[in-house]
This record gives C-alpha cells, structure tokens and sequence, in this order.
C-alpha cells in the first residue's frame, strides 16, 4: 500500500468532481428558476430591473461553466500523466463534449456560453435543463468510480 | 359617483384624461419634477468621477464644467454665457461654432410659423387604414355607450347602497354584436352620437354578393363535431342584419339615446366630444393617445354575414368569400404548364370523406355553425385545379364556436392563430404537421377602443388573468377563470355596471362584454413614476451622409412636425450628432443660441453636461427649431468620412438611462471608428451564389449587450439605415432587434439621384414621428393551462417565458408566438389566449391593453385541418424560417419551408382522406399553402440564385419577424390587378368615394397582355406596369402622355388628370396607401425600364433560372408526398 501520483490524482479527483456536482446542481436550479419565474403572482413589475437580471444569470452561469469545464479539463489531464488510460478513456466524451459546445457558442466578445436574448426559447432551455441532469448524473457516477479507483489503486500498490 | 363619465375615446381630445390625474394622482406627477430630481443628482456623481480619469489630456482645463468639452456660442449671442471661459482650442477636442440660424436665405427649407399651422395639418392619409364599407343599416349605439333612458337618473335606481364605484369608462361606444362596424373606420366620430351618413349608403357589394356565395350548396350538410361546444344551439336565423346584436337588450337601443346619454355621461368634460364629421375624417389632429385614429374599426365582436361562410367583416379589404366553387377561369391565354385537364373543370366532387357530421339539418347548419367547415375541408386536387387565389382579399377563417362566443371574439387583425381549433394533444398536433401559434398585433392602431377606468382592475387570483368575456360566472358574486379554472369573487365595485347604470349584472360590463378593452391602470402598476416621453435623434453627419442630403429632411420633418410628436408638456428632446466624434447639443432654456459641445475621446464616452442635453420641448421649443434650422448647413463642408456609432450610440443610452424614451438612429454607412466598428464582410461576387449565404448572424455582441443595456432601462432604438453600401444590418439591427425598435432600410438613398426612395422616406418619417407610441411597456402572453410558449418572434427581449419587455410599443409591431401542448387538453371544450400590454402613454398615464381570444379543442385531425388559417401558418412558419436560417442555414431553413407543405399535405393524405386518389390533395383551406411556401423561397429573404444583397436579404428577414400578419401577406405575396380597365362594378362606397375593386391576379406572366397596364401592390412599393399596346386612352386619360413612346422612363406619381378614368385609378392606388402605416411608392414602368426586372421577380408563379415555377414546385411536392 503505497501512495502513488494515480492515487493522489484520484483523491483530487474525487474532490473536484464534488465541486462538479454542485456546479450541476446550481445549473439545473437556475434554469428552472428562469423556466419557473413566471410563477410569481405579483405580475409584471415585480423586480426592479428584470431585464439585467437574466444578463446576470447568464453570465453567472458563465462563471461557473468555465471553472467547471477547467476543473474537468485539468483532471483528465492529471489522469493523462498518471498514465490511467481507462478513467481517461471514460471522461473523453464529456470532454469533447466541452469543446464543441464552447466552439459552437453564440458570438460573444467575453467568454461565455448563454446568449440572454435567447435562452428563453423553449428548446434552447429544455436542451440547457437536459444537459445539467445528465451531466449531475455523470458526476455522480464518476465519483462513486473516482472512490473506487482511489482505494483500488490504494490497494494494489 | 360624479366621476363617473363617459367620453369617447375617438373625440376625447385630451379633456379625457382629465380623470385620469385627479383620480390617481400619485402616479402623475406634475410637470417633470419626479425625473429631474431623479437624474441630475446622478449626473453629478458621475461627473467628478470622469474628471480624474484623463488628467493628462485636459490637463489645461480649471473650468468646473466638465473639461473635455469646448462650448462655444455663436458670436451673436452673448458670449459665454453662464459658463467660464474656456482656454484656446484644445487638440484633441476640435471646437467648431454653429452659425447662426440663417433669417433671410431661402435655405432653411420651413416657413417659420409652419409648426403653428401644424396641428391643423390632417395625419397623413396614408397610415389610416383602409375604410371599410359600410353596411346597410345605421351603427346603432351597443350595450355600452347605451343605457337605457330610465337609468340616467342615477339616483332613482335604487341602489344607493352600493359604494359609488370609481369607474369611469373613456369610450362611450365599442361596437358589439352589431352586424356593422359602426360608422365609417375613418371617422373618429362617436358613432354612437349620430351615425355617420354615409353608412346609411347600401353596398352592392356586400349583400348580394354574400348571399350568393352563401354556401354552396354541396356544403349545406354542416359538420357539428367540429363545434365541440354542446351549446351551440341554434341562435336565431340570420335573416335580418340586427339579430346579429347578440348583446342582448342592451344593444338595440336607438342611437338617439346615446345622443342623450353622451351629453348625461359628459357632464365634467365640455367639449371633449367631437361632433363626427364624416367628410372631415381626414382632418383628425394629431394627438394618438386619444384619437385611434387607424380608420380600421375595431369591430370587438365582428358580426356573422347573413348565410355567408362565416368570414368577418373587420377585414381590411372587404371581400366577399374566396370562391371556392371554381371561378371561371379569366380569359386564359392558352396554357402554360402542361396541366392534365382544361382550367375550365368544374371543382372536384366534394368528397367530404371527413366532414362525416353532416347529418344536420341544412338550415341549422347554416345558422348556427360556422359554415366554412365543410368548404374549407373540400378536397382540391392542386394538380387540377388553377385560379384557386381568390379574387378578392383572403379573409381569416373563423373558429368554430358558438356565436354568442365568435361574435365577442377578438378580431383577427390583432391576434390570430394558426390553428382556429386547437388540438387536443401534442401527438395529434403532432401528427398534423402544422405548426401552432399566436402572430399578434397588440398595439394597432383601433378606431374603437373601450377605456375603463377602475380603482380595481378585475384579475383572477391565481393566474393573474384579466377578467375577459369567456370567463364564466357561477353565480353573481363568483366567476371561473378560464385559463386557471380558478373560482374567483366578484369584487363589489364590479357588481356596478357603469354603463346601464345598474348594479347586479356584473356580465354586462364592458371589461365582460369586449374582447380587446383597455384599463388605466392605478399606481401597483408602476416601478415608478409614469416616464415622459423622451425622444433622442442620433444623425450620423460623416460626409457620406452629408452627401445624400437625408440631414436637410429629418430637420424639415421635424420642424413641421415637433407640435405633433405625442407627448404631453414633460415631452423631452434631444440631438446627438456624429462623425469621427460625437457633437452634443446644448440646448438649456435661456440661452440665445444651441451650443455644440464635441466630445472627441470616443473609447470612453461622457455627457458634457448631462443636465441640459435632454430638455423639455415645451420650454427649449425655440432653440430646438433654431438648430434644426441651422443643423442642416453646419456640416454641408465637413471631409470626415469616419462614423462612430458605436460611441455615439453609448452616449445617447447615457443620456436616456435616467428616464427611458426612444433613440432614432440615422446611419448612413459601415461604423469603422470607436466600440462596435464593423468590417465589411460581404462579397459582391457571391450575391447570387446558390451556395449558402454566409453572414446573417452579427458580427460582434456589442449592439446586442447595448441593446439589452437599453431594454433595461426602458430606451429602445430605432434604425434608419440610408445607404448604398453594405452596412452590416445583421449586426446593427441587433440594437433595434433587442431593445424592442423598428428597423428602417432606404437602400441608394439619395435626395437628388433617388427621388421616390426620398419620397418614401419622408411619409415614413412623418408617420415614424407622429405615430402613437408606448413607452417602459411589458407584454405577457397567458393561455389556457395545458397550453405554453414556445418561442416567440418579433423585436423585443424575452424577459420571462411569457413576459416580453418593450421598452417602447408601437402601432406597426407584430408579433408571432409558437406554442406548444404540454398537457392533454381533454375535458375542455375552448381555450383561450390573453395579451396583456402595460405600457405608459405618451401622456404619462400607465395603461393596459388586454385583447383576449378564445377558441375551440378538437380531437379529430380533420378538424384541425378545417381550422388551419393558411395566412397564419405561413407568417409563422416565415419567422421560424428567419431564425432557422440564422442559427443553422439558409438551405435549411428552405428546405424545412418545403418540408412543412409536404408533411402536412402527406399526413392529410394518409390520415384525413379515405379514398386515396391519384393527384396532390389538399383541404380547400389549404390550397394556398405551396403558393405562399413558393413565394417566401422566392422572397428576398430566402431566395437563392438571385442576386440578393446581404442588406436587403437582412432587410427582409428583419421585416419577416416584426411586421403585422397584414404586412407580411403583402410582402410574401404581392397583389396584382389590371387597371386600364377599372370600373365601378363592385366598387366599394367609403366616404363619398368610389373606389374600383379590380380582381386580384396570379402572380404569373400569363396573366399580363400587353394591351394592358397592370398594378402590383408589394406593400413597399407599387409597380404599374403599362403594356407595349396599351389603349390610348389609359395613356392619355391616365397617364396623361399622347402614347406609349411619350411615357418617361420613371415616373413616381399619376398626373391629377380631370377623368374619370383618372380619378379611378387614383382613388384605387390612394385607397390602397391608406391602408398600411407606412406610404408604398409608386413606380410607373414600361417595358424597358430598368425596373421591370424587380416588377417580373414578383411574378412568383413562374419560372426563373434558380427557381421552380408553381407548377413544377407542385409536381416535386407530389413526388415527395407520394414517396
């Protein structure tokens, strides 16, 4: 039992992907909240100035998409050098994944991935909630697989 | 309970109002106290914190106004006044003196005292919208404006005990349930004072002509099904035009009493009534807030034709019902397209395989269901049948619902759906193939509009619905929202009815009786104060621009029409202009001349003084005109060619953010300087490339995030793009796009070289700036549970997922709406739709306007496609297409257009029709759907293969989104007549007009001769183009030449010649112009101007080299049907 460079990787891993997990947690609530906003019976001049107040959201939700995806990109990374082809081999579609959505983003001069004019129409919203559940579901389960690689590693060295 | 008043909305020259203030007289503030007290503290903090910013560069500045600026005054005023000298010219901030206004030069181009003539001036005809006919009987006075006489005496009713209610109503009358729109559309009068003379004046016609095309007799069996509402019982028979008020008692009160009432009800507000003048409806001031001036009545409840195929009259074009039974072929000039069968066959058999409810009985059937059902399902085989497009105008189709329901329902030029029976699941709309939506036009232009003003305005508890006349009451204190279902209180204050003055019939109010009313709304309404209206002109004054002159016409419309601007004394006004640096305009009250102030440092823009850049018109009405006057010359020698729009644009949401308002862009080429500066991005060489179009979406996100800046802070942007070179309109229009503007596109323009582009520009502008606007206004959408938005289309910022922000509203915005089932809408008979607009009239007062539709569920998909409103869907599915070309491509926004025929038509085939039978078949009310998916592929905004350039293609799909459903048809699908052989057979009686309805003609060369001189009609512009052989008579009484070689090359307008022939033609193009907002030009062509080729890409039917003629387009639909 001895504690190799792939057992620290899967340790950090294991705590970033918590991180990950509030992130998608966070996702998936503010998009219901911007589904779910109309609820409010105090109608139409509830808040003073709603307008920024979706801006805001998006670009919240920029600041925590961009982490999110530098979090993902610098484990694989770490997994890369310590060499663990198949938990690499795992996370390679979420991470082409990342790129093709930060590519295909709207234009934009700062970095961001939500354009505020149009994350109100329905499909793109749906498309936004859907992708927050899989990837909380992703999460999840490469956490429980990070736990288990940490102690597999652990073990067999 | 004095306060109670009536008064009409039409005549209610501001004296209306008067309740308004008095009632809630915390939300208007007099005067502009609120606002100034409001902005200038935040000017002044923003002002040390600029000073130490660029220390350097002013470093020789000690003045306490802000150092970056040189104000300099004119040498006649006094110098300097009021502001401590300024040291020598900076480099860096260039000063430069305004000359004195000239006096004696003819140069400045408006008479002096032109604007105190000006409120005398009529609107400009053009933007009222077309009269509609008259009918045969006098508008008689509605439930509303007509209490019974004995409830005048407000004190002998009896029910003293009720707390006096605080309502007051603005309108005395709204039409409702009478068969006619009362009085002629354009008058203003109160109709139900006195009506009108000249509705008195019988229509050939209508009568007749409805009558006649009642239903064919094949169509007698009505299907009930499709009226799933088991109470339709079968209303009284239709003979006579006056059962039609539905409305009961109330609505057959004579108009004498009204005249009683009116004085009763007008008791605090002398003078405020107008006494109609029919022959004077042209002269209506200037003042939109009160006067609804779009000539279009807005029939609330249009009435149901006598055995007609129940299509509404408040249309713009009165027309009698498209003749589905096969109209005798126009002289056909021999076949073009090969078709199997001689044009002249008579109309399929009606197969009517799916209109099974036809056990009932003829008559009943007639009466009571809308009889369009079965016509509208008759099988046409496209392949066979030719001249399907109706001679006359294409009226909406109207929903199957009871006709108590149908007659308060709103009128379709304001809201419509594409599906006037709305599915009852996603799978089975699903199935059906067509799309589902909402086009809208909230803020048209009504000549009857009922206001009410109420200290509570009556709204479910739950889902916050305004109390509309499909709820349903349960019993008198209680009634059940119809979108929620929730059981709501009747509050006490409604059980009054202020208009019959008697209390326990809370459905007999108007807020129950009309579908599109208005409120004035109390202080929870409002974040804050009502804002005045604010308007900001930003000029681009770069020596392009100078060069087409468009500088010497803004200033001269202006001047001629700064008394008419809406607003009221807080009306605010301001001028940014710009070239390489952004020139403010000081124009305080009391100084003797404007002062320009240059701020040249562009990367970080500021307002050099911020307090007296925006001033109230009213107070610096002087100074506004003596710059208008001078603005003209003061650039005519400037060599700049440099535009920073980007920071001029920056400076001018600096200077509205205090208070929101409008900026109106001139723009008159690519921005190349400062924040926002775009590249050319166009290549001539691919304009015509049938390979994909590259570049429809913007460039940069700077005018996007400005705009969303400005929807913030309630300002929105309107664009003037004048040029002749690309301009990037897809990135630019991303300012207007998403704060809620217009977008306004003059290609070549030039004063001198373009003479009718500058004649346009000038109608429009007059319109632009007289027309009635809305400011910080929001729109929410609700439907009835089960139902939800999609996605919806036009210039705005979606602020929730039905809540759109305005920050201004005008008359001329429409918007469409995709909506979506959610959950299965079984157990519901009818579903209804509510706009909700809040916004603040240009008078300060915050107002809603509320427009509710209703319509029925069906679960068969026969239904579904007898309900299809093929105009409708073709709007539609024209917005989805701009988006999809955006977000994925052009080609594929073309194909997803034909695909949506060929789903639809396949999955008529295969779900609808029993008897499968060689040819392309469709439901008769779909007939017109592969002409309108042909004609958008050939639209500017979709074409391929035509030399389109990337503005103009932008142009349109920009027009594509935000313009009404009637625009749009326009646009899609120009109107084509022969007009050297009008005559007043079938003419229509408006106003002591005659005005020639010649047919309408498929777009297709076949249909021209050359002995002829025909009229298309694109919305924007009109072509006539007159034939090689044209009679001499057209040419000389017409045209005014001795024969065709005489014609000129261009020519924009036609001589006022004293014929007759002349005078028909006039009045025809004249009654055309009046039905749109904004003034088509004229072109007169012949056969070799250069403008023929435009005039011949409209003829959509046929054959181009890029693109399918109408009869290949259906072969290819039916390949890929049958495949």
């Amino acid at each position: 039992m001895a504690f190799t460079f792939a057992a620290f990787c899967y340790m950090l891993a294991l705590l970033l992907t918590a991180a990950l997990i509030f992130f998608a947690i966070w996702h998936i609530i503010a998009f219901d909240e911007l589904k779910t906003d109309y609820k409010n019976p105090i109608d139409q001049c509830n808040t003073l100035n709603p307008v920024s107040l979706i801006v805001m959201k998006c670009v919240f939700s920029f600041q925590l998409v961009l982490p999110e995806y530098l979090i993902h990109v610098f484990f694989c990374v770490m997994f890369l050098c310590a060499a663990e082809w198949l938990t690499l081999g795992l996370n390679m579609p979420l991470l082409a994944y990342h790129v093709w959505r930060y590519t295909s983003r709207p234009v934009m001069s700062g970095p961001g991935l939500y354009d505020p004019t149009t994350i109100m129409n329905a499909d793109i919203l749906a498309y936004c909630q859907k992708e927050g559940w899989c990837k909380l579901a992703f999460y999840l389960l490469s956490f429980f697989y990070y736990l288990y690689g940490m102690i597999y590693v652990l073990v067999s060295s | 309970m004095s306060n109670a008043a009536f008064n009409s909305q039409n005549g209610a020259d501001g004296q209306a109002y008067a309740n308004g203030p008095s009632q809630n007289p915390l939300l208007m503030p007099p005067g502009n106290q609120g606002y100034n007290m409001a902005d200038q503290p935040q000017y002044f903090n923003q002002m040390p914190a600029k000073t130490p910013v660029q220390p350097g560069l002013y470093a020789g500045h000690h003045h306490p106004v802000p150092p970056p600026v040189s104000s300099y005054q004119t040498p006649l005023g006094p110098p300097m006044q009021g502001r401590p000298p300024v040291g020598p010219p900076q480099p860096g901030f260039p000063a430069q003196r305004l000359p004195p206004p000239p006096q004696s030069s003819p140069s400045p181009p408006v008479a002096t005292n032109s604007y105190y003539t000006s409120p005398q001036n009529p609107p400009p005809p053009s933007w009222n919208y077309g009269p509609r006919p008259p009918m045969g009987t006098p508008p008689p006075a509605n439930h509303v404006s007509s209490p019974p006489s004995p409830a005048m005496n407000q004190s002998s009713l009896g029910h003293a005990v009720a707390p006096p209610p605080t309502t007051v109503l603005h309108n005395a009358s709204h039409p409702s349930g009478h068969p006619l729109p009362p009085g002629p559309p354009n008058s203003w009068s109160h109709p139900g004072s006195a009506p009108p003379p000249v509705t008195a004046m019988p229509t050939q016609t209508y009568q007749p002509g409805r009558s006649m095309y009642g239903a064919p007799p094949t169509m007698a069996p009505t299907s009930p099904p499709t009226a799933p509402l088991g109470t339709a019982t079968p209303p009284p028979p239709m003979s006579t035009p006056n059962e039609a008020g539905q409305c009961g008692n109330v609505a057959s009160s004579a108009s004498a009493q009204s005249d009683v009432e009116s004085t009763d009800w007008d008791v605090d507000q002398p003078g405020a009534r107008h006494t109609p003048t029919p022959g004077h409806s042209a002269a209506v001031p200037n003042s939109f807030d009160h006067v609804e001036t779009g000539g279009r009545a807005m029939t609330a409840p249009p009435p149901p034709q006598p055995g007609s195929v129940g299509r509404q009259i408040g249309q713009s074009y009165p027309s009698l019902p498209p003749g589905y039974q096969g109209m005798a072929p126009p002289t056909n000039s021999g076949p073009v397209h090969p078709p199997a069968q001689p044009y002249g066959q008579p109309p399929q058999p009606y197969q009517q395989p799916s209109a099974g409810p036809a056990q009932l009985s003829p008559s009943l059937a007639t009466l009571s269901l809308q009889s369009q059902t079965p016509s509208a399902l008759r099988v046409v085989n496209l392949l066979q049948e030719r001249n399907l497009l109706p001679t006359n105008a294409i009226t909406a189709p109207t929903p199957c619902l009871p006709q108590d329901l149908q007659k308060i329902n709103c009128n379709p030029d304001v809201f419509r759906c594409t599906l006037t029976s709305i599915p009852q699941t996603q799978s089975l709309l699903n199935k059906a193939k067509l799309p589902l939506g909402l086009l809208l036009h909230p803020f048209k232009d009504l000549s009857q509009l009922p206001v009410v003003t109420s200290s509570t305005i009556v709204r479910c508890r739950s889902c916050r619905t305004y109390i509309n006349p499909f709820v349903s009451f349960l019993d008198q204190r209680r009634w059940k929202c119809n979108l929620c279902y929730r059981v709501n209180d009747v509050p006490e204050e409604f059980m009054y009815n202020p208009v019959s003055r008697s209390y326990g019939e809370p459905h007999k109010r108007p807020e129950v009786q009309n579908a599109t009313i208005e409120f004035i709304a109390p202080s929870e309404y409002m974040l804050r104060p009502p804002q005045p209206a604010a308007y900001l002109f930003v000029l681009d004054v770069s020596h392009n621009a100078v060069q087409t002159g468009y500088i010497d016409v803004v200033c001269q419309l202006l001047l001629e029409n700064l008394n008419s601007l809406p607003g009221d004394t807080r009306t605010k006004i301001g001028f940014i202009t710009f070239d390489s640096t952004v020139h403010f305009y000081n124009l305080q009250e009391g100084l003797s001349q404007p002062q320009m102030l240059i701020v040249s440092d562009i990367e970080d823009i500021f307002l050099p003084t911020p307090d007296s850049l925006l001033i109230n018109l009213n107070e610096s009405k002087e100074l506004v005109q003596d710059l208008l006057k001078s603005l003209p010359q003061m650039f005519s020698k400037t060599m700049e060619t440099h535009s920073a729009l980007g920071p001029a644009l920056q400076a001018a949401f600096k200077l509205l953010s205090p208070t929101g308002g409008r900026i109106s862009v001139f723009q008159s080429q690519l921005p190349t300087v400062g924040v926002g500066a775009l590249k050319s991005r166009e290549d001539p060489n691919q304009r015509a490339s049938t390979k994909d179009i590259q570049h429809l979406s913007p460039a940069t996100d700077f005018y996007k995030k400005l705009a969303l800046d400005c929807s913030g802070q309630q300002v929105a942007v309107d664009l003037f793009l004048l040029s002749s070179q690309y301009c990037d309109l897809a990135s630019l229009g991303g300012i207007s796009r998403y704060s809620a503007g217009s977008i306004y596109y003059y290609p070549s323009y030039h004063n001198q070289h373009n003479p009718s582009q500058t004649e346009r520009f000038q109608k429009d502008l007059k319109r632009y700036l007289t027309r009635k606007i809305g400011f910080e206004a929001v729109m929410r959408i609700r439907c009835t549970k089960g139902l939800s938005i999609h996605t919806f289309h036009g210039n705005f910022f979606v602020r929730s997922t039905d809540l759109l922000s305005l920050p201004n509203v005008n008359p001329d915005a429409g918007f469409a709406v995709q909506m979506s089932i959610e959950e299965n809408l079984v157990d519901m008979q009818v579903v209804s739709f509510q706009a909700a607009l809040l916004y603040t009239s240009s008078k300060g007062e915050r107002r809603i306007r509320v427009h509710t539709m209703c319509l029925p569920v069906v679960n068969s998909l026969s239904d579904i496609f007898a309900g299809a409103d093929v105009q409708a869907i073709t709007g539609l599915l024209a917005s989805m297409a701009v988006d999809r070309s955006v977000t994925a491509s052009l080609s594929d926004a073309r194909d997803a257009m034909t695909n949506a025929v060929i789903d639809s038509m396949a999955s008529y085939r295969t779900s609808v029709l029993t008897i499968q039978q060689p040819g392309l078949l469709v439901p008769s009310c779909l007939r017109l759907f592969p002409l309108y998916i042909l004609a958008l592929l050939k639209q500017k905004a979709f074409r391929t293969g035509t030399s389109t350039r990337l503005d103009d293609r932008v142009f349109a799909m920009c027009q594509l989104k935000s313009q009404p459903l009637s625009h749009l048809l326009l646009m899609i699908h120009p109107v084509l007549y022969r007009v050297d052989d009008l005559n007043d057979e079938g003419a229509l009686n408006i106003n002591d007009r005659t005005i020639p309805q010649p047919k309408i003609l498929q777009l297709s060369v076949e249909k021209l001769s050359r002995e002829g001189a025909f009229l298309m009609d694109t919305g924007s512009v009109m072509y006539l183009w007159v034939g090689r052989n044209c009679s001499l008579n057209f040419l000389m009484q017409v045209l005014g030449v001795p024969n065709y070689s005489a014609l000129p090359q261009s020519m924009n307008q036609l001589p006022e010649l004293d014929t007759a022939e002349s005078a028909r033609t006039r009045t025809l193009i004249g009654w055309l112009r009046e039905q749109r907002p904004f003034y088509p030009i004229l072109h007169i062509i012949r056969d070799e101007s250069p403008l023929k080729a435009e005039f011949m890409q409209n003829m959509i039917e046929d054959r181009t080299e890029s693109a399918l003629s109408y009869y290949e387009f259906l072969l290819h639909l039916q390949q890929q049907i049958s495949k």
